[in-house]
């Protein structure tokens, strides 16, 4: 920890806006919540409908009731007419041979009917079955076509465990009981954004709706990177850190940072990085999809009004990520920031290149360098190979809707938005400040929390 | 008596005309008992861990799905013990169900090939009312033909 004073936002003995707590008492332009006057009561548990093939055979049943209930959430299991399971397969449409799929179809008829009342829905399968994928992805586009209820997907392993399904399970819950927040698009006072990522720390602040300094600096020490980074940002906009109103942190090191700074808010980065892209893209309204690579994994999230509807997270393997481009620059021997420009001299169809795993990923590229490919061409199959594995694994689980806002760190590199456009045969948006998305998302939605 | 598993393994009609024959069936429920009841409930409501899955490496590969080996875990060790068989197909789900297809393909093959083939009757369910007598009575009626001593029973009768 650096010598700086913390930053003093809130009262220390106040409570922060996680979605087990009620809203701090300075949180006074919150949409319709006022401070109470007596003890906070706990809010009502998020009912979270689980449409699964039996994942109490699978091994991670608790993993799965851990996370929901760290995200103040608890499971529901939409009831059905056993006879329903002989039927369902006509009626729907899939005629499944698996009794527990045919079993999803009808939960998930009972959620859309609205028998069962749920404000959340996650669908989940074992992971490898084919018949359960195609399943799960069906029911998935059916709940998100005929009702408003937020859904999920996941096809787990006896492996996954509840931190995996953290991140995803809080920001399904903010989606279902925190709509009000994400409701924001203008920021209000001097707020400051921190995103304590996996490969860098970004930190912005942000000043009557404008951005007035940044800082970007590569993670190390989780709160030392901050302070780096809020430091860096208030240089550059001249603030003094005592004038900042509000201070919400998003990333992988949200809480320990969040803790640190006493912060107003502390979001997970489907819904920060969401509203950070649309914001920065100016396309607040209307239908969109967020494609974010991150440098450990990647987000592909469906956003209406900037709210997010479906979104998938993940990346089987760093080779799908901004890691890869890293390792691809040090082998090509130029910076990252320069391998844009390179990519953007090559051709990807010269290099056959297949990132699913860092490793593989790797040895095509060594391979290809030994048969006399030139590195141009070898950085733009980097970018296509990325974004390929990012079509096949994550933007089959999110419906495509124009306009593409590709954000995060990678999205600088320039040919990665070319081979994406170039792959779903859309116009792909990197908004300015692309990488800041996720403080820019924490500082915008944090505004709420700043007293006119 | 002995042991008999059925398909679909959590069919109480199944397991009644077997118990009522003077059998023992082997059932599903009864796996999920011992396991509900033992010492420590790590992973309510069936207490199936990630142990569980890899128990049931013993019965399928690693890239067999999770909840197919967490099936297997229970109903591996029934095949196991099995000595004949009663295998119902086209079953509706209020006669029994497993739940994963993957896993009642696995559990007839295992089956099949375990135990003496002539000791399995497999059998489709009835569509009218003729039918289900018939499929009592045949089940009963193979029930009858079935060994009244255990292979331990014998073992220990030899000895």
């Amino acid at each position: 920890m650096s010598g700086s004073k913390p930053l003093k936002m809130a009262n220390a003995d106040e409570e922060k806006l996680c979605l087990d707590s009620e809203p701090p008492k300075n949180f006074e332009h919150g949409p319709e919540t006022k401070p109470p006057k007596t003890k906070p009561k706990r809010e009502a548990k998020v009912k979270i409908a689980l449409v699964s093939c039996g994942t109490e055979y699978g091994g991670v049943q608790h993993a799965f009731e851990q996370a929901a209930d760290k995200v103040n959430a608890e499971f529901i299991y939409p009831e059905i007419d056993v006879a329903v399971l002989d039927t369902i397969g006509k009626d729907f449409g899939i005629e499944a041979a698996s009794g527990d799929l045919r079993l999803m179809m009808a939960r998930a008829q009972a959620v859309v009917r609205g028998e069962t009342i749920a404000d959340g829905v996650f669908i989940t399968t074992c992971f490898r079955c084919a018949e359960a994928a195609i399943v799960r992805n069906e029911v998935r586009r059916y709940i998100h076509k005929y009702s408003n209820v937020p859904v999920i997907s996941y096809s787990f392993t006896e492996q996954t465990d509840a931190a995996t399904l953290y991140t995803r399970f809080e920001a399904l819950t903010t989606i279902a009981k925190r709509r009000h927040l994400l409701a924001r698009e203008v920021q209000h006072g001097i707020t400051a954004g921190i995103d304590s990522g996996s490969t860098t720390t970004k930190a912005v602040i942000m000043k009557d709706n404008r951005i007035i300094g940044y800082g970007w600096v590569p993670s190390n020490e989780v709160i030392e990177s901050a302070e780096k980074a809020l430091t860096l940002a208030l240089e550059m906009s001249g603030i003094d850190r005592s004038e900042i109103q509000a201070l919400g942190t998003t990333g992988y090191g949200r809480y320990l940072v969040g803790q640190h700074y006493n912060a107003d808010l502390v979001q997970e980065e489907i819904t920060t990085n969401s509203k950070g892209a649309v914001y920065l893209a100016k396309i607040q309204k209307g239908p969109a999809t967020v494609i974010d690579i991150g440098g450990m994994d990647n987000k592909a999230i469906s956003v209406e009004d900037g709210i997010p509807g479906m979104f998938t997270m993940g990346g089987i393997c760093a080779g799908a990520s901004g890691r890869f481009f890293e390792t691809v620059a040090k082998r090509l021997n130029v910076d990252i920031t320069e391998l844009g420009d390179l990519a953007m001299k090559g051709h990807q169809k010269n290099v056959p290149m297949n990132s699913y795993c860092i490793v593989f990923g790797t040895q095509s590229l060594v391979n290809s360098l030994a048969g006399g490919a030139l590195p141009k061409d070898v950085a733009a199959a980097a970018c296509r190979s990325v974004v390929e594995q990012i079509y096949q694994q994550q933007l089959q689980e999110v419906d495509v809707k124009e306009p593409v806002i590709l954000v995060g760190g990678s999205s600088l590199i320039k040919g990665v938005p070319r081979e994406l456009s170039d792959l779903l045969n859309v116009k792909v948006i990197v908004p300015e400040n692309s990488h800041l998305i996720g403080a820019v998302g924490a500082a915008l939605l944090v505004s709420g929390f700043v007293e006119e | 008596m002995v042991k008999v598993f059925i398909y679909p393994t959590n069919s109480f009609i199944l397991a009644d005309l077997v118990t009522r024959s003077g059998h023992e069936p082997l059932v599903i429920m009864n796996q999920v008992r011992e396991k509900v009841t033992s010492l420590s409930v790590d992973s309510p409501p069936l207490n199936i861990t990630s142990e569980d899955t890899n128990l049931g490496l013993k019965y399928a590969a690693i890239e067999v799905p999770a909840g197919v080996r967490g099936r297997m875990a229970l109903m591996g060790p029934m095949i196991e013990e099995a000595e004949a068989g009663i295998i119902v197909e086209d079953a509706p789900a209020d006669f029994g169900c497993s739940g994963c297809n993957r896993t009642n393909e696995l559990f007839k093959y295992l089956a099949r090939t375990h135990v003496d083939r002539s000791l399995i009757l497999e059998i489709r369910y009835p569509s009218n009312e003729e039918q289900m007598h018939d499929f009592v009575y045949t089940i009963l009626d193979f029930l009858k033909t079935l060994p009244t001593e255990t292979k331990s029973e014998k073992g220990s009768g030899k000895k």
